[in-house]
């Protein structure tokens, strides 16, 4: 069974949400970055998003935006992205890891050798914002002989004609974009959130992650109890780029940084976690 | 036995928005419905003849269509005297600078807000780079009474002052786009992002022949009506088809719109004309199809100005309008199977061409043209004097009078 698999089984067992935390590579910089990404499963990540910078990150609000050009500013690659996640492993981590981001850094590299370069660093996941269903074929048979998975992703556009089709080959998990939107804008509604899970539940029986425009532990609360995990990406890069500034200026050292990012990645997975139970 | 040559140019994209292996839809899956749909109601209206009345009406009342094809005499004789004994081709100008609102942009512009009203769409969308199509979006929007939004790069709402007053005379609202370099590219992520946010009410008119298939196929067919008039008007001055055809290329729509009708006639020679900025060596330019490399990005495969690592790297361009690190996919396919032939002109060749225009012509060109200009001059000159050269002058100067006054006062 994939890590990805064996997680939400796990999960399931404990009759709880997965919560899934997403950082950009590199950002702010490549020791501050990889000391948060090691510190994401001890504060309750159950799978890590993480994010590979691109210069025009069209689905990304303002936040993710900024967090792809802090990264790309102090010298992160696609390479240096991979290079992250190898480490990560050989120091023993085993949370699973998605890298997500958009289609011209992997075609650039091109689709294969990526994908058996990311497989054998030990990613488990990706996520190609603008490889939709039509376009993910090359990708999906590349991932596929890597084993690895490609997260679909479904959104509040994709209609009851058009889901069969988003669900069919699709593997790992089901990304629902709560909100038709970029990431870190509004939040949707519950009730919305409600009725497009039970649409998905019927058409597939991967587990479902909701995301887009959750910034709070009370929100991930509220989506805890409906969906098999919960992503927060741009509240917790907000969170990064206070940071950021303070390690600039020098008023703050990596640890404290990390400590403090960790801290809030710890709130939002605790209330995920509860979500069920209260 | 011979090459790979299809029976037909002209047929292209297939069902999944390809040219060859250009094009298709990379866009977010909130977007991919919209498009599709894009896509359906397009075909219907395309093939409804009380649409293409609709749109004809307009580009005959409205736009000021046909637009004329004018013997460019004098710039013909300043070549000839250049050139050697017998040489110096007849250029012609297709002057779709004499549409309302100063450049081509209208021609698709009236097609897309006729589509936006078949779609009952609330609300108009627009990115654009010198302000041609930002104004040209504007004007369709006061036309039929929808609201406007144009994103447009905050360098380039600094060095097209004139233009951005005018759309907001037209009543459109200006959103000053400061992520990345501020320019085109920037603008069109803003109006994607605005697009996938607002997806019920929100047409997007897009201006370019790029972007997520049904983009590029419509953005063309409706500029297709530039080539389509000069290949009869040239048939009726010449008795005949030109032997080259030129146009300068951004995104590339007034190109591909003067070239698509003649992709079939296989003596007829086409050559695009690139932004070559400081030179396609120093870096700075807006050469993508000479300089850049097959990639991804506003929802097509193309050829992009990118790095190593897939990051895609600024273009530059004495003209905003060609200040674009992307192409039209299919201008992407024509130069891969060889039936169009892509050539560059740097800032300073154009700033020559757009002054020896407006000296010789009395048509002050924009920049975007004169890029064009630049090389259909050296072209003509490699001519036989009884072959003929049609130039698209696809837009107008006064626009780019102010900066080509800063620009020569350095």
């Amino acid at each position: 069974m994939s890590r990805i698999a064996s997680t939400f089984a796990a999960i399931r067992q404990d009759r709880r949400a997965a919560f899934i935390p997403f950082i950009m590579a590199g950002d702010p910089d490549p020791d501050a970055s990889y000391a948060l990404l090691k510190a994401m499963p001890e504060a309750g990540a159950d799978i890590i998003e993480l994010g590979v910078a691109f210069t025009d990150p069209m689905a990304d609000g303002p936040s993710i935006q900024a967090a792809g050009l802090r990264a790309l500013k102090a010298g992160q690659t696609l390479t240096g992205t991979i290079e992250m996640v190898r480490r990560f492993r050989a120091e023993g981590g085993t949370t699973p890891i998605i890298l997500m981001g958009y289609a011209n850094p992997i075609h650039r590299r091109g689709f294969e050798s990526f994908v058996s370069e990311a497989a054998e660093a030990g990613v488990d996941g990706l996520i190609v914002v603008d490889l939709p269903p039509e376009e993910d074929g090359p990708l999906r048979s590349a991932a596929a002989a890597a084993g690895i998975d490609v997260i679909r992703l479904a959104t509040p556009t994709t209609d009851a004609e058009r889901l069969p089709a988003v669900v069919s080959g699709a593997s790992g998990f089901i990304y629902y974009v709560s909100v038709a939107g970029v990431t870190g804008r509004a939040s949707a509604l519950e009730t919305d959130v409600a009725a497009a899970i039970s649409g998905l539940r019927q058409a597939s029986s991967l587990p479902i992650a909701v995301g887009f425009g959750i910034k709070t532990p009370g929100h991930a609360a509220v989506f805890g109890r409906l969906a098999d995990a919960v992503v927060v990406g741009s509240a917790i890069v907000d969170r990064v780029a206070a940071g950021a500034e303070a390690l600039e200026k020098g008023a703050l050292d990596t640890n404290s940084f990390v400590i403090d990012v960790a801290g809030f990645v710890r709130e939002l997975a605790m209330a995920t976690r509860l979500a069920r139970k209260s | 036995m011979t090459a790979l040559v299809p029976n037909s140019f002209r047929t292209g994209p297939d069902e999944f928005g390809r040219f060859g292996e250009f094009g298709g839809q990379f866009v977010a899956e909130t977007l991919q419905p919209l498009i599709q749909s894009l896509g359906r109601e397009y075909a219907r209206a395309k093939s409804d003849p009380a649409f293409d009345a609709e749109l004809r009406h307009y580009l005959k009342h409205y736009v000021g269509r046909p637009s004329p094809l004018y013997f460019a005499e004098r710039v013909t004789a300043h070549v000839r005297e250049r050139a050697g004994a017998g040489k110096g081709a007849k250029i012609y100008f297709k002057r779709d600078e004499l549409n309302h609102t100063g450049a081509h942009k209208i021609n698709n512009c009236v097609g897309q807000i006729l589509l936006a009203r078949r779609m009952g769409k609330t609300r108009i969308i627009a990115e654009t780079g010198a302000g041609q199509h930002g104004v040209a979006t504007a004007t369709v929007c006061a036309r039929f009474g929808l609201p406007c939004v144009v994103f447009m790069g905050a360098t380039d709402v600094e060095r097209q002052k004139p233009n951005v007053f005018r759309m907001q005379l037209l009543g459109a609202d200006i959103v000053p786009v400061t992520s990345g370099r501020a320019t085109l590219k920037d603008a069109m992520n803003e109006a994607l992002r605005d697009w996938v946010t607002n997806v019920h009410d929100t047409f997007y008119v897009i201006g370019t022949a790029a972007g997520p298939h049904p983009y590029p196929m419509l953005v063309r067919d409706f500029q297709s009506v530039i080539g389509i008039e000069a290949r009869e008007q040239i048939v009726e001055a010449e008795g005949r088809l030109p032997d080259v055809i030129m146009a300068c290329i951004g995104g590339g729509s007034n190109a591909i719109g003067l070239f698509h009708p003649f992709l079939d006639d296989k003596d007829v020679e086409i050559i695009g004309v690139e932004a070559a900025g400081k030179g396609v060596d120093s870096g700075e330019h807006a050469a993508s199809l000479t300089g850049g490399a097959p990639g991804i990005l506003h929802g097509n495969r193309t050829y992009l100005l990118q790095d190593d690592d897939g990051q895609i790297v600024d273009a530059h361009s004495i003209s905003a309008g060609l200040d674009y690190p992307g192409i039209g996919p299919e201008h992407a396919w024509l130069k891969d199977i060889g039936r169009a032939q892509y050539l560059s002109a740097t800032d300073d060749e154009a700033l020559a061409a757009f002054q020896l225009c407006a000296k010789l012509e009395g048509i002050i060109p924009a920049l975007e043209p004169a890029h064009a200009l630049a090389r259909a001059i050296d072209k003509a000159a490699e001519m036989d004097a009884d072959q003929i050269l049609v130039l698209n002058m696809c837009g107008r100067g006064d626009k780019d009078v102010f900066s080509v006054m800063e620009y020569l006062a350095e």
